[in-house]
C-alpha cells in the first residue's frame, strides 16, 4: 500500500502542483493573514488550557495517549495493555495482575478504538473503554484518575477489532472478533475453516454505578471477519451493527480470496431481543478460561481472577434478532448518524458509500423481504434497505463521523482525503487532502447522539515528509481541521504516539473539574502501606525481606538498611506521604531487574529487588521533587548469604 | 589527558589499597582533603540578633493565610488533642519529631514562641508562608532549604493539631 501511494504521489504530485492554486500540500499559505489566522485558532497561550481532551489509541504501544485540542499538546500516556517503565505499571507487584490473561502474563498489545461512556447517547465522561486487539481484551479507564481500572479478557475471540463500542446508556461495551477461529478452540486442519470456524460477538455489561464489566453473552456467528461496529442510537437504540468481510470464508491469501464477493454484509443485531432471550434462560453456558483484572484505588492494587464459563447464544435460536444487509466491497467502518436514522457502510474497495435506512430496514424485516440466508440467518434485499449512496469520487472509504449539524465526514485511505457530505441529500459539500493516507477521523462526540463539532482530526497512517526526519521509523501524523464553516480548513499538523487507530474527544469542561489531584493517605488500604513513619520497618521472612518505607520531600524512612543478604528477595513497599497536588516521588535501586516506580501522593507501590552482589548499594528518588531532591537517597548493605548480620534500619541516626 | 587519567587511576588504586575495601569499618580518618569546618558553624544567614529563627519568640505575628484569629480555651480539649495527634502522626511526623529537631523544627513548646494563628497558617498555607512571612522564610533557610509540604489538612484538622501542640510543653 505504501508503495502504491508513493507512486500515486509521484504521478499525481506534479499534476496537483500544476493544477492547484496553492494549499495542496497543506503547508501554511503564503497568504500571511490567513496563516496567522490559523495560528491563532490553535494557539493556546502559556498557562491557558485546551478546549477538548482527545484520547488516542496507541496501536502497537498498547496504550492510550491524552492530547489537548486544538493545541495538539500531549498531556499523558496512560498505560493499559503494556508494561510501562515510566511509572512501573505492569512491573510493580500491584499492577502485574492487570496484565494476566489465560495465556499468562502478557506484556504488550495493540490498542485500537477508544470510546467514552454515554448517558442518553451523550458523552458523560466517566470512563474510557479500549480494546486490546491481539490478546483479546477490553479495558476500562477511570476518567477521574486517568488510570486503567479494569481489564477483561474476551474468550472465543481473536483479533478483537470490532470493539470497544458502547451502547447509548453504556449498558454494554461490545467486542467483536476480527478473525474467526474454532469455537471452542481445538486442534483441526486450517483448510477446514469454512463452515467450522466461528466469529464471537461479545456483549459485555457495564455496571451503571461502578463500571464493572462482565460478559453477559457471546453471539456465536458464522465464520466471517467482523471488522468494526457501532451502536444504534435514538430510534435505533437496541440494535448494534457490525461490518463483515471475508464472507468468502477464505483461510489463506485473503488479500485476493476475501475480495471475491461483490458484497459482504453489515450484520444488524437486535441486542435487546437477545438480552431478553438470555434473561429468560436462553443460551448455553460453556466452559471457558479468561482473566478479569480489577484495580482498586483504595488498596492501590489489582487482583486477577480467572473466569471459567461464558454464556453463548446460537443466533439461529433467536428468530428476528440478526439480519444481514449486503454491503459492497469489504466494508471497514459502520457508522450510525446522531439521530440513529442512517447506518453508513464504508466499502473500503469502493468509491461510494452505502447508506442504509433504519426505517427501511425495519420495514423490510417486518415485510419479511429476504434475499436468502447465510447459515440460517436472513439476508435483507440490498435495494429494500438502501437509503442512499454517496457518490464521493474518492477511493477507499474507511470511516465516517458526524458534526451534529446534519453533515458527515468520511475518510478515504487510498485517495488520502476527508470528504464532507450531507445526510439525506448525499451531496458532497467539500473535500480536503490529508497527509497521508488517513485511517479514521474523529470529531469530539462524533460517535454519539450529540457531537460537539468544531474540529475534526484525521489520523493518518503515513507520515513521510511531514516533520523533520528521524531515521526510518516515524511517529504517525494527525491533522486538525476547523469544521465550523461550510468548508473544512486545515489548521494544524502534529505527530501522535504509536499508531492511533481511532480517538475520542470530550470538552475539557466535563472532565477537568473532576480530575483527581491526590490519593488520600488516610484512605490508603494497601496491605503493605506505611501510613505512619513510626511504622516504617524492615521485616525478614525467610529469604524474603519486606521494607515498609515512607517518602516525603526529601527523604526515605528508613534510608539505611543493613542485614540484607545475597540471594534475598527484597520487596520495597513504598508509600508517598505527600498530600499536595503534583508531588510524586520516584524510586530506583541499583541493579534492579525491574522498572523503577513513580508513586503519586498518598499511594503505595511495591518493587522487587534481588541483590546479587555483596556491598553497599544506593537507591534514590527519580522524580525531581524539591531543592533537596539530590539528597533524597539511601543505602542498603548487602552481606554474604551466610552472614549473621541482623536486619536493622534507621533514618538520621 | 592520558597522563591525567592514569594518575587518577593510580590515585584510586592507592585509595582502595589504603582503606582495605574489606571487613571492619573502623572510623579511620578518610578525610584527607576534606577538612571540615566542624559540624555546625553558626548559621550566619539564619540569625538575627544572635537568635536563630527557630529559637526566636514572636507571639504577635499571625502569619499569612486563612487563619486570622484563634481563641484558645483555658483548658486543653483532650478529644481535639487526641484527634490532632492522630493527624500529626500520619501527616507530619515524617519531618517533625515531637521533641527533636529533624527535617523541620520540633513542635514541643511552639506556642511559647509562635501565635496559634501563625502555627495554623504555616500548616495550611506553607507555600505562601515561606515566600511572604519573613520568619517562615528565615526558618526555611535555617532548615537547609527544605520546604514545608502542604499536607492538605482541613482547618478543623489543623486546629486539632494545634490543640495537640498545646499538650507538648
Amino acid at each position: 500500500m505504501k508503495k502504491y501511494s508513493f507512486y500515486l504521489a509521484a504521478i499525481l504530485g506534479p499534476i496537483l502542483l500544476l493544477s492547484a492554486c496553492g494549499n495542496q500540500n497543506g503547508k501554511a499559505s503564503s497568504d500571511g493573514a490567513l496563516a496567522s489566522n490559523n495560528a491563532e485558532k490553535v494557539y493556546v497561550a502559556p498557562g491557558e488550557h485546551d478546549e477538548f481532551y482527545a484520547f488516542m489509541s496507541g496501536g502497537y504501544s498498547g496504550n492510550v495517549t491524552v492530547y489537548g485540542l486544538p493545541s495538539g499538546r500531549m498531556f499523558k500516556e496512560i498505560p493499559v495493555f503494556s508494561q510501562f517503565p515510566t511509572n512501573g505499571y505492569g512491573y510493580s507487584e500491584e499492577t502485574k495482575p492487570m496484565l494476566e490473561t489465560s495465556f499468562g502474563f502478557i506484556p504488550a498489545d495493540d490498542s485500537h478504538h477508544p470510546d467514552i461512556s454515554q448517558t442518553n447517547g451523550e458523552l458523560d465522561g466517566r470512563w474510557l473503554f479500549i480494546n486490546g486487539n491481539n490478546t483479546p481484551r477490553i479495558a476500562r479507564i477511570d476518567l477521574k484518575t486517568f488510570e486503567t481500572a479494569e481489564i477483561i479478557e474476551v474468550p472465543n475471540s481473536a483479533g478483537n477489532h470490532s470493539s470497544s463500542y458502547i451502547t447509548e446508556n453504556s449498558e454494554y461495551v461490545v467486542a467483536g472478533t476480527r478473525f474467526s477461529v474454532p469455537v471452542p478452540q481445538r486442534d483441526m486442519p486450517i483448510k477446514d475453516y469454512k463452515g467450522n470456524f466461528k466469529g464471537a460477538l461479545s456483549f459485555i455489561s457495564v455496571e451503571p454505578e461502578t463500571g464493572r464489566m462482565d460478559i453477559k453473552f457471546q453471539l456465536i456467528m458464522p465464520g466471517f471477519n467482523y471488522d468494526l461496529s457501532h451502536p444504534g442510537r435514538g430510534k435505533s437504540h437496541g440494535w448494534f451493527f457490525f461490518t463483515t468481510y471475508n464472507t468468502e470464508e477464505a483461510n489463506t491469501l485473503l488479500e485476493v480470496n476475501a475480495s471475491q464477493n461483490d458484497k459482504d454484509f453489515i450484520a444488524a443485531v437486535n441486542w435487546k431481543k437477545i438480552e431478553e432471550y438470555v434473561e429468560n434462560g436462553g443460551g448455553t453456558m460453556v466452559p471457558a478460561n479468561y482473566a478479569h483484572n480489577v484495580y482498586s484505588d483504595e488498596t492501590h492494587s489489582a487482583t486477577s481472577t480467572m473466569k471459567k464459563e461464558v454464556l453463548t447464544v446460537d443466533p439461529t435460536k433467536v428468530p428476528g434478532a440478526i439480519f444481514f444487509m449486503p454491503t459492497p466491497k469489504s466494508p471497514h467502518g459502520v457508522d450510525v448518524s446522531p439521530s440513529g436514522d442512517y447506518i453508513i457502510g464504508n466499502g473500503k474497495l469502493s468509491a461510494d458509500l452505502t447508506v442504509f435506512s433504519f426505517d427501511k430496514m425495519i420495514a423490510a424485516i417486518e415485510g419479511k423481504k429476504f434475499d436468502g440466508e447465510a447459515y440460517g440467518l436472513p439476508i435483507l434485499k440490498f435495494e429494500d434497505v438502501l437509503g442512499g449512496t454517496v457518490k464521493s469520487g474518492g477511493l477507499g472509504p474507511l470511516h465516517t463521523e458526524f458534526d451534529g449539524e446534519g453533515n458527515a465526514y468520511t475518510t478515504f485511505f487510498i485517495s488520502s482525503e476527508v470528504v464532507k457530505w450531507k445526510l439525506g441529500t448525499w451531496e458532497v459539500i467539500d473535500r480536503k487532502p490529508t497527509f497521508y493516507s488517513v485511517g479514521h477521523c474523529m470529531i469530539p462526540g462524533g460517535n454519539s447522539a450529540k457531537p460537539f463539532g468544531k474540529y475534526l482530526i484525521s489520523l493518518n497512517k503515513i507520515t513521510k515528509d511531514r516533520y523533520l526526519p528521524t531515521g526510518p521509523e516515524l511517529e504517525h501524523s494527525a491533522q486538525l481541521y476547523d469544521i465550523s464553516g461550510d468548508k473544512m480548513e486545515l489548521l494544524y499538523d502534529f505527530p501522535t504516539h504509536g499508531e492511533p487507530h481511532y480517538a475520542a474527544a470530550i470538552p475539557a469542561s466535563i472532565l477537568a473539574p473532576k480530575s483527581q489531584k491526590i490519593y488520600k493517605l488516610a484512605e490508603n488500604e494497601h496491605p503493605f502501606a506505611t501510613k505512619n513513619v513510626s511504622e516504617a520497618r524492615v521485616v525478614r521472612e525467610g529469604n524474603e525481606v519486606h521494607v515498609y518505607m515512607a517518602m516525603i520531600r526529601s527523604h526515605f524512612t528508613p534510608d539505611n538498611i543493613e542485614g540484607i543478604k545475597v540471594g534475598d528477595k527484597v520487596y520495597f513497599h513504598i508509600t508517598n506521604h505527600e498530600q499536595d497536588f503534583d508531588v510524586p516521588h520516584g524510586f530506583m535501586m541499583i541493579g534492579q531487574k525491574n522498572s523503577g516506580l513513580l508513586i503519586m501522593p498518598g499511594q503505595t507501590k511495591t518493587s522487587v529487588w534481588e541483590p546479587m552482589q555483596e556491598g553497599v548499594w544506593p537507591f534514590y528518588c527519580t522524580d525531581f521533587c524539591s531543592a533537596l531532591h539530590q539528597e533524597m537517597q539511601g543505602y542498603i548493605r548487602v552481606s554474604p548469604a551466610k552472614s549473621n548480620i541482623d536486619i536493622s534500619w534507621s533514618l538520621g541516626e | 589527558m592520558k597522563i591525567v587519567l592514569r594518575s587518577i587511576v593510580i590515585v584510586f588504586s592507592l585509595m582502595l589499597v589504603a582503606c582495605g575495601g574489606k571487613e571492619e569499618k573502623k572510623k579511620e580518618g578518610f578525610s584527607v582533603d576534606r577538612a571540615k569546618t566542624s559540624e555546625k558553624t553558626t548559621e550566619a544567614d539564619a540569625v538575627t540578633n544572635g537568635v536563630s529563627a527557630s529559637e526566636r519568640v514572636d507571639l504577635d505575628n499571625k502569619g499569612v493565610g486563612p487563619i486570622t484569629s484563634v481563641t484558645l480555651s483555658p483548658e486543653i480539649d483532650a478529644d481535639m488533642a487526641k484527634k490532632g495527634e492522630e493527624v500529626y502522626t500520619q501527616m507530619c511526623m515524617a519531618c517533625h519529631r515531637v521533641d527533636k529537631k529533624f527535617i523541620g523544627p520540633a513542635p514541643t513548646g511552639i506556642l511559647k514562641r509562635r501565635s496559634p494563628e501563625w502555627v495554623m497558617n504555616m500548616i495550611l498555607n506553607p507555600e505562601v508562608m515561606v515566600k511572604e512571612d519573613p520568619l517562615a522564610k528565615e526558618l526555611m533557610a535555617e532548615f537547609n532549604g527544605a520546604p514545608m509540604a502542604n499536607q492538605g489538612l482541613t482547618e478543623d484538622q489543623a486546629r486539632n493539631v494545634l490543640e495537640f501542640f498545646r499538650t507538648l510543653e
